[in-house]
């Protein structure tokens, strides 16, 4: 087990920086200086404090050094791991360790990105794989759409059931004033949109946006006397289980089932206990599947559980209130929107969406193509 | 220590240069590998020994990429019987009529669209005939 433990440690600061479409030549590191001092103001803290910084972006080769070089800090530590989308939850989950063995005292995890405003094309070079890449693989999406092909022929999920979920985003969406979509969207409308990589469709895939986030960590004695009730980190769990799709070991179980495990273990939790999930959604496959591999649902069935609004607003479990990747923002790696939106949850802040008597909630990041899987729990003052 | 004189890459076009699909076997667990590398996974040895397949499979996962210019195309991932999995296309039909399961027979096409290299794709066992 890992020697990191449960209510060491808590989320003390957390901001986003501009979404959407951010003003013309915004460099993802100028989005990540805006979150962090955004979240330094959330919790009362300066960048004097800091003193461990993480960081990762698809528009830096060495993220963490942009940052500091650009806040002129030198922190103790930094990390610019890199593993897609759940970079974020990485990151916490070695601050957490670093927090708790007293290598730091304030830690910084951020991320910017202007992928909407430079194109995607021009992020970041595509990686060739002399394998695959003469089959033009459409990637991301090619990847989870060839795990949805599984999914539909082995547990008789349906396109219906995969529109849910993104209608479901949408309706939590409408109640984020930050979110990019404004409209109500329909099941028959998201079968009827432009197909990408079938079963998917454009509504099946996340946004594409600009934006960046910030979360600032601090161990739980010093996370108490901040401005704003601490998000305690109560469990993490991290791993992978391959880069490509063609070596996922089963295109219908993901990493999640073994950083849930290790995640709800640390928490002394189980899935029955989290009141919001904050669900990776980069493709509405995605959130069926983590419902099933974190324990909501049995295997097979997250699409009948997704079914008749039940993760939408009013459901019987609240998932990804903010509006998910699907439709409140997605700027290439939004795990650091998960950590956000889980943490303001517990405190109480989320206006028109906010789930009463939030507790625990469950961030969960996705990168690759389901490659890299990473848990978090974060529980109120309650339950430490 | 042996230098390596031959990149797993470079055996395998070898290979397919000469109509052959290659793959790799891990003497010490049985296990067949691709892509090829220059160690096993798992069992981290380095006796590899390359086999060639017999070119039968089965599709394993399919798609259809909708690009917004040209046509509509396939990208499947294929299991050999050989016991290992690679990504490919079937051709020679309707690619939203590739079904999970059906039986394909591979076909390796000259280099030209996109790659100088020969290709490894799949066709339906019964078209092959």
């Amino acid at each position: 087990m890992s020697g990191a433990t449960g209510g060491g440690a808590a989320i003390v600061g957390v901001a986003e920086s501009d979404l959407g479409i951010v003003a013309s030549g915004m460099s993802a590191t100028d989005l990540m200086a805006q979150a962090t001092q955004r979240a330094l103001d959330d919790c009362g803290l300066a960048l004097k404090d800091i003193d461990a910084v993480f960081a990762a972006t698809a528009q830096a080769r060495m993220a963490s050094l942009s940052l500091c070089e650009y806040l002129r800090i030198a922190p103790r530590i930094q990390d610019a791991t890199n593993v897609g989308g759940s970079s974020f939850m990485f990151h916490l989950a070695h601050a957490h360790a670093a927090l708790e063995a007293k290598m730091c005292d304030v830690a910084l995890i951020a991320y910017g990105s202007t992928q909407r405003s430079v194109g995607r094309a021009n992020l970041s070079a595509p990686e060739h794989n002399p394998y695959e890449s003469p089959f033009r693989p459409v990637l991301p999406v090619t990847g989870y759409a060839l795990a949805a092909s599984r999914h539909m022929a082995e547990f008789g999920t349906t396109r219906e059931q995969l529109a849910e979920v993104a209608v479901a985003a949408r309706s939590w969406a409408l109640m984020n004033p930050a979110a990019f979509e404004k409209q109500p969207l329909t099941i028959a409308e998201v079968l009827a949109s432009r197909m990408v990589s079938d079963p998917l469709t454009v509504r099946d895939c996340c946004l594409v946006t600009d934006g960046g986030g910030a979360v600032i960590l601090t161990r739980a004695d010093r996370a108490r006397s901040l401005a704003k009730p601490p998000a305690f980190i109560l469990g993490t769990g991290a791993t992978s289980t391959h880069m490509q799709i063609s070596a996922m070991p089963d295109l219908t179980v993901t990493g999640a089932k073994r950083s849930g495990e290790l995640a709800f273990a640390m928490a002394k939790l189980s899935a029955a206990d989290i009141n919001v999930a904050e669900l990776y959604d980069a493709f509405t496959i995605n959130t069926i599947l983590f419902l099933e591999d974190l324990g909501f649902c049995p295997k097979g069935e997250g699409g009948r559980f997704v079914s008749g609004g039940a993760i939408a607003p009013g459901g019987r479990l609240p998932v990804n209130t903010n509006g998910g990747g699907l439709s409140y923002c997605h700027p290439g790696m939004y795990g650091i929107f998960l950590l956000i939106e889980a943490a303001r949850q517990i405190r109480g802040e989320c206006g028109e969406r906010q789930i009463e008597g939030c507790e625990v909630a469950l961030a969960h990041g996705n990168g690759g193509v389901l490659s890299s899987q990473a848990t978090v729990i974060l529980g109120s003052q309650a339950t430490v | 220590m042996q230098k390596v004189t031959q990149s797993p890459l470079a055996r395998y076009r070898e290979h397919l240069e000469k109509g052959e699909l290659a793959y790799q076997f891990d003497r010490a667990t049985g296990v067949a590998i691709f892509h090829p590398r220059v160690i096993a996974p798992k069992s981290g040895s380095p006796d590899l020994e390359w086999r060639v397949s017999a070119g039968l499979g089965t599709v394993h996962a399919t798609t259809v990429n909708h690009p917004r210019v040209g046509a509509p195309y396939n990208v499947a991932l294929i299991d050999l019987d050989e016991g290992f999995r690679m990504m490919s296309r079937v051709e020679e039909m309707e690619p939203s009529s590739v079904k999970i399961g059906m039986r394909v027979k591979l076909r390796i096409k000259a280099g030209g669209e996109g790659t100088a290299e020969p290709l490894p794709v799949f066709v339906p066992v019964e078209a092959s005939r």
